[in-house]
């Protein structure tokens, strides 16, 4: 599943972006939560910054480690 | 930072974006970059940089040529659609992608596959000759780079309202980042980043949906509250509402949508756009060439999730109404057209507005993409090569390529500034564009699938079915009556009418290539092997596993999208 020769899969470049995305976002949910914002999202109390840069997070440190260029045969 | 210099005051955006986001937006831009200088190297010969070395995967080649078409413009113009018209725009991801994204993948793609072309006017030219592959070359080339010219202009507009970004500044930014990376590393370059840009128009877009339906109280509170909010109209139904004209708020029939949109408009753009195909042709073998619209098919039954439930649940859940353009200026309200940023602001803080904003750049980015590297292929092969210079090395070719490519993306900044001086062109380019579509698909139908069909039969067609196309739309131009005889009813709308045109320009296109066809002498069969069905051996795939087989997952695929239709009737 990555579509080229010798070369550093698709999945992984996305898995690093991701990684970096899911981080930042977490980082800001949790300075959210010691500086609530001044006008809240709506349902912000679900802290959905939280959750989903958590699964962000998860999803590209995975896709990170499967496709690493380490990996490969 | 350079971004915030530009930056208008907050007064005039819909959206303000923190640091934190500005920082995600800014990496986004230094990844597809990076991965362009990164694959620079593996783009030396024609066949790397054109058909990316045909050595995609299914997934791959499935997802980009997914992405290719979700367009940020689509994102946002699709929610705004589902704001005002209800469900009824998810036929243009169901009934309008579904049938003709499997139909590519069972019927067609073998023959696009085998015959080895490099392009949709390639295979042409192989099936009818070289006039029938200049026409639809020179027509794709010029409208392509136009259509995207439109949408840097629309995407740059978005910008400036949605977060006050100069206009001049988005254009030149996303377009020449574009234009770096598709020169740089050609098709494969391009579908890498199709493939990141579909997970982050994902990972960005999905938040809506899911913190929409907790709010609304899951799809049954979105419908009770869309009843309340708009009594007496019908918001949440795909079909019932399509028994007459008057009934529904498109103003169309259902015969209009079966047989214009689901038939001959969806067909023609999914089985013979070039943007399209090409991410297909780029697929390492036969079996991934069928599986990837399959693939492809699949996602996008999923799209309305992040594209039409926002506009339903900006129905149910937003405490004022959004209207329309013209409306909204003049009473200083809110369009249609934002209902997804607005979603995005209700629901997204620091950090997931910055990825949401991200999706809808890389929804653009890669619609741009899919224009440009389509259009170097076909301006190198089918114009180029084919016209001007035929024996030339394929280095001399590849440097063509790459810098048609920058040529390309600035003929397309040009025409975003005649749009921006002349707005009217805006419309007359995107009929334009629906004139060739339809016929298209006729000529490419016969050709595949009718060995009588002659040379002459299928420029002839193509020909005339363009020539009729143009003919019954200045016909409504120029008397808006005509529209009861072109979509068959005085209460058609603009939406029916090219629906219906489509319809006839198709009927016009397969009638005379019948008519010429019968006239004029056919190939011998021997000159048809390859392109033609009845002519062409198609690998079996009797010895494959049945849940390997792509007409066992198209059957999978083609089941859930008629479940859907039902569970949403």
């Amino acid at each position: 599943m990555t579509g080229e020769h010798g070369s550093i899969s698709i999945w992984f470049f996305t898995g690093i972006l991701v990684l970096v995305f899911g981080v930042l976002i977490l980082g800001a949910g949790i300075y959210s939560l010691s500086n609530p914002p001044e006008h809240p999202v709506v349902l912000h109390e679900l802290h959905i910054d939280l959750w989903w840069g958590a699964v962000l997070t998860a999803a590209g440190a995975f896709y990170c480690w499967k496709f690493a260029p380490s990996r490969k045969e | 930072m350079l971004l915030s210099f530009y930056i208008q005051p907050a007064s005039s955006r819909l959206i303000s974006l923190g640091s934190v986001d500005i920082t995600i937006i800014s990496i986004y831009f230094a990844m597809v970059l990076a991965i362009g200088f990164y694959l620079k190297r593996q783009a030396e010969t024609g066949e790397d940089f054109f058909l990316a070395g045909r050595e995609m995967t299914a997934w791959i080649a499935g997802l980009s040529f997914l992405s290719a078409n979700l367009g940020s413009l689509e994102l946002m113009g699709w929610a705004a659609a589902a704001y005002q018209y209800g469900i009824l725009a998810t036929h243009w991801y169901w009934v309008g992608a579904i049938p003709a994204m499997l139909f590519l993948g069972i019927v067609m793609m073998p023959f696009y596959y085998i015959s080895k072309t490099h392009s949709v006017p390639g295979y042409l030219k192989l099936r009818f000759g070289e006039s029938s592959r200049a026409l639809s070359a020179i027509t794709f080339g010029f409208m392509t780079v136009l259509m995207s010219g439109i949408n840097m202009y629309s995407m740059a507009l978005v910008m400036k309202v949605v977060l006050g970004w100069d206009i001049h500044f988005s254009i030149w930014v996303s377009s020449l980042t574009v234009a770096v990376y598709v020169a740089l590393g050609g098709l494969r370059s391009a579908i890498f980043n199709e493939v990141l840009q579909f997970v982050l128009i994902w990972a960005g877009a999905l938040v809506i949906p899911i913190v929409g339906l907790i709010e609304a109280g899951g799809w049954d509170g979105m419908v009770a509250r869309i009843a309340k909010n708009f009594p007496g109209q019908d918001f949440t139904h795909l079909w019932s509402t399509m028994g007459s004209f008057q009934d529904n708020p498109m103003g169309i029939h259902w015969t209009g949508i079966v047989l214009g949109l689901g038939w001959v408009i969806s067909f023609g753009y999914w089985t013979t756009d070039f943007l399209v195909v090409q991410r297909v042709l780029a697929a390492k073998d036969l079996r991934a060439a069928k599986m990837a619209p399959v693939i492809g098919a699949a996602f996008k039954m999923m799209v309305p999730f992040i594209v039409i439930l926002p506009g339903l649940l900006g129905l149910a859940v937003l405490p004022f109404p959004l209207m329309g353009e013209a409306e909204a200026v003049a009473s200083g309200g809110h369009s249609y057209n934002e209902v997804l940023p607005i979603m995005l602001a209700r629901y997204c803080g620091p950090g997931l507005l910055g990825l949401g904003i991200t999706a809808l750049i890389a929804g653009f980015m890669s619609g741009m993409a899919g224009n440009v590297s389509a259009f170097a292929t076909v301006w190198t092969y089918d114009i180029y090569r084919a016209l001007m210079k035929k024996d030339a090395a394929d280095a001399h070719y590849v440097a063509m390529g790459r810098w048609c490519t920058i040529l390309g993306v600035l003929v397309s900044i040009g025409t975003a500034y005649l749009v921006m001086e002349f707005k009217s062109i805006m419309d007359y380019v995107q009929a334009l564009f629906s004139f060739f579509i339809a016929p298209l698909f006729g000529t490419v139908l016969l050709g595949m699938l009718w060995k009588r069909a002659t040379p002459a039969g299928g420029f002839w067609g193509l020909l005339c079915g363009t020539l009729g196309s143009i003919a019954m739309w200045a016909w409504v131009k120029a008397d808006p009556g005509a529209i009861a005889y072109i979509a068959l009813s005085t209460h058609a709308k603009d939406m029916a009418e090219n629906m219906y045109r489509a319809l006839w320009s198709w009927l016009i296109c397969v009638g005379v290539t019948v008519a010429v066809s019968y006239m004029t002498r056919p190939k011998p069969e021997a000159e048809l092997t390859g392109l033609v069905y009845g002519c062409t051996e198609i690998p079996s795939e009797a010895d494959m596993p049945l849940y390997k087989r792509p007409i066992f997952m198209a059957g999978i695929v083609g089941l859930v999208f008629l479940v859907l239709q039902v569970i949403f009737w």
